[in-house]
């Protein structure tokens, strides 16, 4: 399978990504890893006539706490993640979102930034980043834009992104003492994309009560979806088997899938129950620890 | 046990030996057929169908043409001229090469782009535009024979319906009878969906034509070059392409499996293109196209088994209904269109047994391929041991106790089956029993009994199978009308180094290492002296190939025999030498002596100098000899498989916690390599017990045709398979060998199903088809507990 | 469309070439540059028959256009050996039986070189998931698994008989 043909640009700075991509115009895509876009050309889904590599933009790839953030830089690829020292000891619902996404030659190559930037709903970060309440840093013709990430995914593999905006980072709230995150996806084999997975990030105060939830669900809807009314079960709560019930229960209506080959429409929702209920004793576990 | 004649140096049979082929596929010098790369070499790429049943109105090859590089665009109707259009099947259908007028499947080759470099082929392709007019297609076999079905194939003449043959085998009356009168009779409706063998590497060839000496030189992804050429031959033998002129080379193979034995239209399109350009054109599949374009299985089973109410088997009986696609493109032998599917009585002695097939066409793609099994064993060995727990689970019968009182006994072999196969040999009772010790039966059995009062669902899963391969004894296969022998060829060189070709073709099997390993047995040469080749058809001795575990029934028993003659030949020669009388001479591996004087001896390789410098006066000089094998009966290897699962209640998440193989193949040549090939076929094996299978909507569309959906498992998905092995020799094998590589395939699949059915029973499950994934077990759960 | 040229090292040695926008990398080694040790077997990233090492890392040739692989260094197994020798992968593949038909051997050894680059000591489980993205059809794994366990071993042998 080969794409159709198409013009390459490599670009070395931001802002020459974005002053080319103004130049060149809808027509044109960014590629950081390729891993999501390239495929979809070999298929011939996606037919570009420009692509901007921007992944040579040096300066773009890192992973750090800074104040009251975690920031991970767009081009930081999946398996820079997997094998950070930060993540693996404060983070570990990333470790446990890369673990199951692709193979170690996919992650090699493909990015945080192009995995949320696709807006695929079967993507594997959505579902963190909403979980994780993320923020996305953008730069684009009108300067540097921070995109909370509910706001973030529009569509069907569409965005808050204008075309021209570059995603250079990914912010997420600093993990706190108390605070654990957990992530799963049930996948036909590995390296599946998910037939339906559930990531939780829960804070709890000294007294067990949870201050803070996040829950996404990843690939039951057309737009990476949060579970909000089951945060709103736990919010201000002391979290009980009850409630970790109830939330279950909730995430199984609440979620859109539709039936295909991975499942029965029933299936799935029953599975996301399931899911929801176990990530939410995982994310207590650590959280606990 | 088998012990091992020669010393490991000279690697006869029974040492596992490394492989001689490895060193070129671990340094990336393999020779597959996209690796091959002529002169002036253009690609073909093929436009194909969206439609599962479509009238074409009319091809526009224009913008096609227009692109730089497109050299032609070839449809059905250039094809005609030539009367290529059409191409018979093995089994004497017809195959469209290209249509002119209907597509009768989605993904159907429409017309071909011949272009100077494969992207721009590529590009050529998506530029022709294809009229067609969608017809209502029909997908579902059990509508096929309704009144008002669509008549698929009116081109056939005599053809009033969609039914392409009726065949059964066995007494119906007494298996009725039997089973009206039994105490008890379990029946089920057992499917077996299509899958695809998805070898890593697609299929593909390079087509050479050379106008000037009118020869046509194809490199293959074959693994019955042979077969190929003569079939060429009869398709294209009016436009001048007569057997002689077609030299068909199978170079390395990425994995066979079954999937390269046909031929498919895509082989005859670039050779025609190149017989009518004159320069060499490369055709290489992409893995969709691979993937729709051919299957195995698609059997609807209706079993039903009888039995005493203590469980003794008195009878079985099965009708099947056989979804072939638009056309009978089976590759079986002409005498078996069901293939060796009667074996379907398996392991067991009872008398009564009938079986009865209807095949139909339907508008999906035709195939009857192989996925590691070719000839219907799968569909057989699944029939009768999901039967044979089904009536274990009716009369709470532990199912290996149920074995081991119906298994044909160890005395009774050679073994008149009820549906007239003659079971050269086994030892069942003792092959189970050694799984069950390796697994350890019992502890898991009282392990299940503990999991149950928790309410957890754990399984154990037996098959216990009897394979029938190796065709065949020439008078009963040929496929086309040849007599399905094998063949080997052996040069000694002076130095007492030889080479030796053979007509079938490795894809994997490690018949480089094998086949020495055999000569070296015979003759005392060191494995690492002998050279073997196979795959070109102008030097190596005419075979039908590789497929069906039949290269050791019949290839390596002609390399024994052909090795007998040379030893037979060298001993005149060793008389000559040590002067005494072909009488006095003895043969121990590697030397002939003078018997009582021991001392006195020549090395073979002595007497292959002598064979050219020094033989008796009168011998005809040289040390080769030739040998067609024509096998005298099947070989019947088995085997005794259990698997141990345990199946999560709320998600139907399925965990395959222990799988243990006992097969027996009779004499082992290389332990390592069968073991190899045992792993190969259990994951094989697991692969359509829980992943596989071709979908298709209403449509008839596939919505599964990349390695995205189609499910190969990766090593995760792979349990770390437990092998063994009995040995009970072929009685009539001169190397007392059968064949073993589909054992695992066969068996497996039965073993996992009842397995996850066993775990399920608890809550009412009887049966589940193949594949059995999470999402099916949760579906069948809901169900039986709304039934609870 | 658009051409570009490209310099870069394949196994030690420095090519430079022409290519097209949309060359995809497995196809420039195999064609232009005839290392046909490098396959293909599948279209949608799924089989791992064309993995490749860029930078130190495996890669899906098949995903990656040639032209992004400017300035890289890239191994295909031609390059993993000198001439007449075997990698510690190399011989464990062979010593273990771990290949039947080759296609995916390359591929295998390619990646499991990353792997153990990042993880010397896996165990079967890290091994399994560590190859998961490379499919083989033919040996059912159990081999492949030994395969990269003995080249462990002897790597670490190597190691601590080199300090
Ligand atoms: C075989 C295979 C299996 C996979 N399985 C999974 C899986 O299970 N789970 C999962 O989550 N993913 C999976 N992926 C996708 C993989 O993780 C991708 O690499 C990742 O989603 C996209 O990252 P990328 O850098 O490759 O993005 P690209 O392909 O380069 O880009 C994807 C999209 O985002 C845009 N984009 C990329 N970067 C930016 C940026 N910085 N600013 C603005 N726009 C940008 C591009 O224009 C494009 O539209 C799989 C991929 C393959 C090939
Ligand atoms: S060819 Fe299959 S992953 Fe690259
Ligand atoms: S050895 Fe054949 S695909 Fe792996």
């Amino acid at each position: 399978m080969i794409p159709a043909n198409f013009n390459y640009h490599k670009v070395s700075s931001v802002n020459e990504a974005i002053a080319l991509s103004q130049k060149l115009g809808e027509e044109a895509k960014y590629m950081s890893g390729g891993h999501s876009l390239l495929p979809m050309m070999k298929l011939r889904f996606a037919t570009p006539e420009h692509i901007i590599d921007i992944s040579k933009i040096e300066g773009l790839s890192y992973i750090k706490e800074e104040g009251d953030l975690l920031k991970i830089g767009a081009m930081t690829t999946q398996t820079e993640m997997e094998h950070n020292a930060l993540l693996k000891e404060k983070y570990p619902i990333l470790g446990d979102a890369i673990w199951l996404t692709a193979d170690p030659s996919v992650r090699n190559v493909g990015t945080i930034g192009g995995n949320i930037a696709h807006g695929d709903a079967a993507n594997d970060q959505p579902a963190l980043m909403l979980a994780m309440r993320a923020t996305v840093v953008a730069e684009g013709t009108d300067g540097t834009k921070s995109i909370p990430i509910d706001e973030f995914f529009h569509g069907f593999y569409m965005t808050a992104l204008e075309p021209s905006d570059v995603l250079i980072e990914i912010q997420i709230p600093k993990a706190k003492k108390s605070s654990g995150g957990a992530y799963v996806k049930i996948e036909r084999k590995v390296g599946d994309y998910a037939t339906a997975g559930v990531a939780v990030h829960i804070e709890l105060d000294d007294s067990g009560v949870c201050q803070q939830i996040g829950i996404g669900l990843t690939n039951v809807s057309a737009v990476p979806m949060r579970l909000e009314r089951g945060e709103e079960i736990l919010r201000g709560q002391k979290v009980t088997d009850d409630l970790i019930a109830q939330v279950g229960q909730v995430a199984s209506e609440d979620c859109e899938p539709e039936s295909d080959l991975r499942g029965s429409e029933a299936y799935k929702r029953s599975i996301v129950n399931t899911i929801t209920k176990r990530m939410l004793n995982k994310a207590l576990e650590r959280a606990r620890q | 046990m088998f012990k091992c004649k020669t010393s490991p140096e000279v690697g006869g049979m029974g040492h596992s030996v490394k492989r001689k082929e490895d060193a070129r596929f671990l340094h990336g010098k393999g020779n597959y057929v996209d690796d091959v790369k002529l002169p002036g070499q253009l690609t073909m790429v093929l436009v194909r169908s969206p439609y599962a049943y479509a009238k074409i109105k009319g091809i526009n090859k224009e913008k096609a043409l227009a692109i730089p590089g497109v050299l032609a665009v070839i449809t059905g109707y250039d094809l005609k001229e030539f009367n290529l259009h059409w191409m018979p099947t093995l089994l004497s259908d017809t195959q469209m090469v290209l249509p002119t007028d209907t597509v009768m499947h989605q993904s159907q080759e429409v017309c071909a782009v011949i272009a100077t470099d494969r992207y721009i082929a590529v590009d050529g392709a998506e530029a022709v535009e294809v009229d067609y007019e969608p017809m209502k297609a029909l997908v579902d076999p059990w509508k096929a024979l309704d009144a008002d079905a669509p008549l698929l194939r009116p081109d056939k003449e005599g053809q009033k319906d969609n039914q392409i043959y009726h065949w059964e085998r066995g007494e119906r009356e007494k298996t009725d009878a039997a089973i009206a009168a039994a105490d008890v009779v379990v029946k089920e409706r057992i499917y077996l969906p299509r899958i695809h063998v998805a070898s890593i590497e697609t299929c593909g060839c390079v087509a050479s034509y050379d106008k000037d000496t009118q020869k046509m030189l194809v490199y293959m992804t074959s693994q019955a070059p042979h077969a190929i050429r003569t079939i060429l031959a009869l398709v294209a033998g009016h436009v001048g392409l007569s057997e002689e002129k077609i030299r068909i080379i199978a170079q390395d193979i990425g994995g066979g499996f079954g999937g390269k034995v046909p031929v498919y239209p895509g082989y005859v399109i670039a050779i025609a293109a190149s017989f009518l350009i004159g320069k060499p054109v490369k055709w290489i599949e992409d893995r969709s196209e691979n993937l729709v374009n051919g299957f195995a299985r698609d059997y609807h089973m209706d079993c039903e088994l009888a039995a005493t109410k203590d469980g003794k088997i008195q009878a079985f009986k099965v009708s099947t209904l056989a979804d072939h696609g638009y056309t009978d493109s089976s590759a079986n032998p002409s005498k078996y269109p069901t293939g060796m599917f009667s074996i379907c009585t398996g392991s067991y002695d009872y008398e009564h047994a009938f079986a009865e097939l209807d095949a139909v066409y339907t508008n999906k793609a035709p195939g009857g391929v192989a996925y590691r099994c070719s000839f219907r064993v799968t569909e057989a060995v699944h029939a009768i041991e999901r039967m044979v727990d089904k009536l274990a689970a009716k009369i709470g019968k532990d199912p290996a106790q149920l074995r081991f009182e119906n298994f044909i006994k160890k005395e009774q072999f050679p073994y008149e089956s009820p549906l007239g196969w003659s079971y050269d040999s086994g030892d069942y009772k003792q092959t189970l029993e050694k799984a069950m010790d390796m697994i350890g039966y019992d502890d898991y059995k009282k392990e299940q009994a503990e999991k149950r009062a928790q309410g957890k669902l754990m399984g154990i899963g037996i098959c216990t199978f009897t394979e029938v391969v190796g065709a065949g004894p020439s008078k009963d296969f040929d496929i086309l009308g040849i007599a399905m022998f094998d063949s080997a060829e052996i040069r000694v060189h002076p130095t007492g180094k030889a080479l030796a070709r053979f007509g079938t073709k490795t894809q994997g099997q490690g018949h480089e290492t094998t086949y020495a390993q055999i000569l070296a047995e015979e003759l005392g040469i060191p494995y690492t002296d002998i050279q073997i080749e196979d795959g070109d058809t102008d030097t190596a001795p005419y075979g039908l190939g590789t497929y069906g575990s039949r290269s050791t029934p019949t290839a390596a028993a002609a390399a024994a025999m052909a090795a007998r003659k040379l030893r037979a030949k060298g001993k005149k020669i060793a008389a000559h030498l040590l002067e005494v009388s072909e009488d006095d001479i003895d043969w121990e591996v590697g030397k002939y002596f003078v018997k009582g004087a021991p001392e006195k001896c020549k090395t073979i390789q002595e007497v292959a100098f002598a064979a050219y410098t020094n033989f008796p006066a009168g011998m005809e000089p040289g040390f080769e000899a030739t040998h067609y094998y024509d096998p005298p009966n099947m070989t019947f290897p088995n085997g005794a498989y259990i698997c141990v699962v345990e199946v999560e209640e709320e998600t139907g998440a399925i965990d395959v916690k222990r799988f243990v193989a006992i097969d027996d193949c009779g004499n082992i040549i290389n332990p390592m390599i069968v073991e190899g090939q045992v792993h190969g076929g259990l994951t094989q094996g697991i692969a359509p017990a829980m992943y596989e299978g071709i979908v298709y909507d209403d449509e008839g569309n596939v919505l599964n045709g990349t390695l995205m959906d189609y499910l190969v498992p990766t090593a995760v998905e792979s349990p770390h398979w437990e092998t063994g092995h009995t040995i009970t020799p072929s009685p009539h094998h001169p190397l007392g060998a059968k064949g073993v590589a589909e054992s695992p395939t066969v068996g497996a699949p039965p073993a996992i199903a009842n397995a996850i059915i066993d775990a399920l029973s608890p809550l009412g499950i009887e049966h589940l088809d193949i594949p059995i994934t999470p999402a099916k077990v949760w579906e069948a759960i809901q169900v039986a507990k709304a039934k609870a | 469309m658009g051409k570009h040229n490209i310099t870069l090292t394949i196994n030690g040695e420095s090519v430079s070439a022409e290519v097209e926008s949309r060359l995809l990398l497995v196809h420039f080694i195999r064609e232009n540059l005839d290392l046909t040790g490098t396959h293909i077997g599948c279209d949608t990233s799924n089989c791992g028959a064309c993995t490749i090492m860029l930078d130190g890392k495996s890669i899906k040739s098949c995903t990656y256009l040639a032209v992004r692989a400017d300035g890289a260094e890239i191994t295909t197994i031609e390059g993993v050996a000198e001439p007449g020798t075997n990698s510690h992968l190399q011989k464990a593949f062979h010593d273990q039986h771990g290949l039947h038909c080759g296609f995916c051997t390359p591929g295998m050894i390619i990646r499991s070189m990353d792997l153990l680059k990042t993880n010397p000591n896996p165990t079967e489980e890290e091994i399994r998931w560590g190859i998961s993205g490379n499919l083989c059809r033919c040996t059912g794994y159990n081999n492949i698994v030994k395969s990269v366990q003995q080249a462990a071993t002897e790597m670490a042998k190597e190691k601590e008989a080199s300090v």
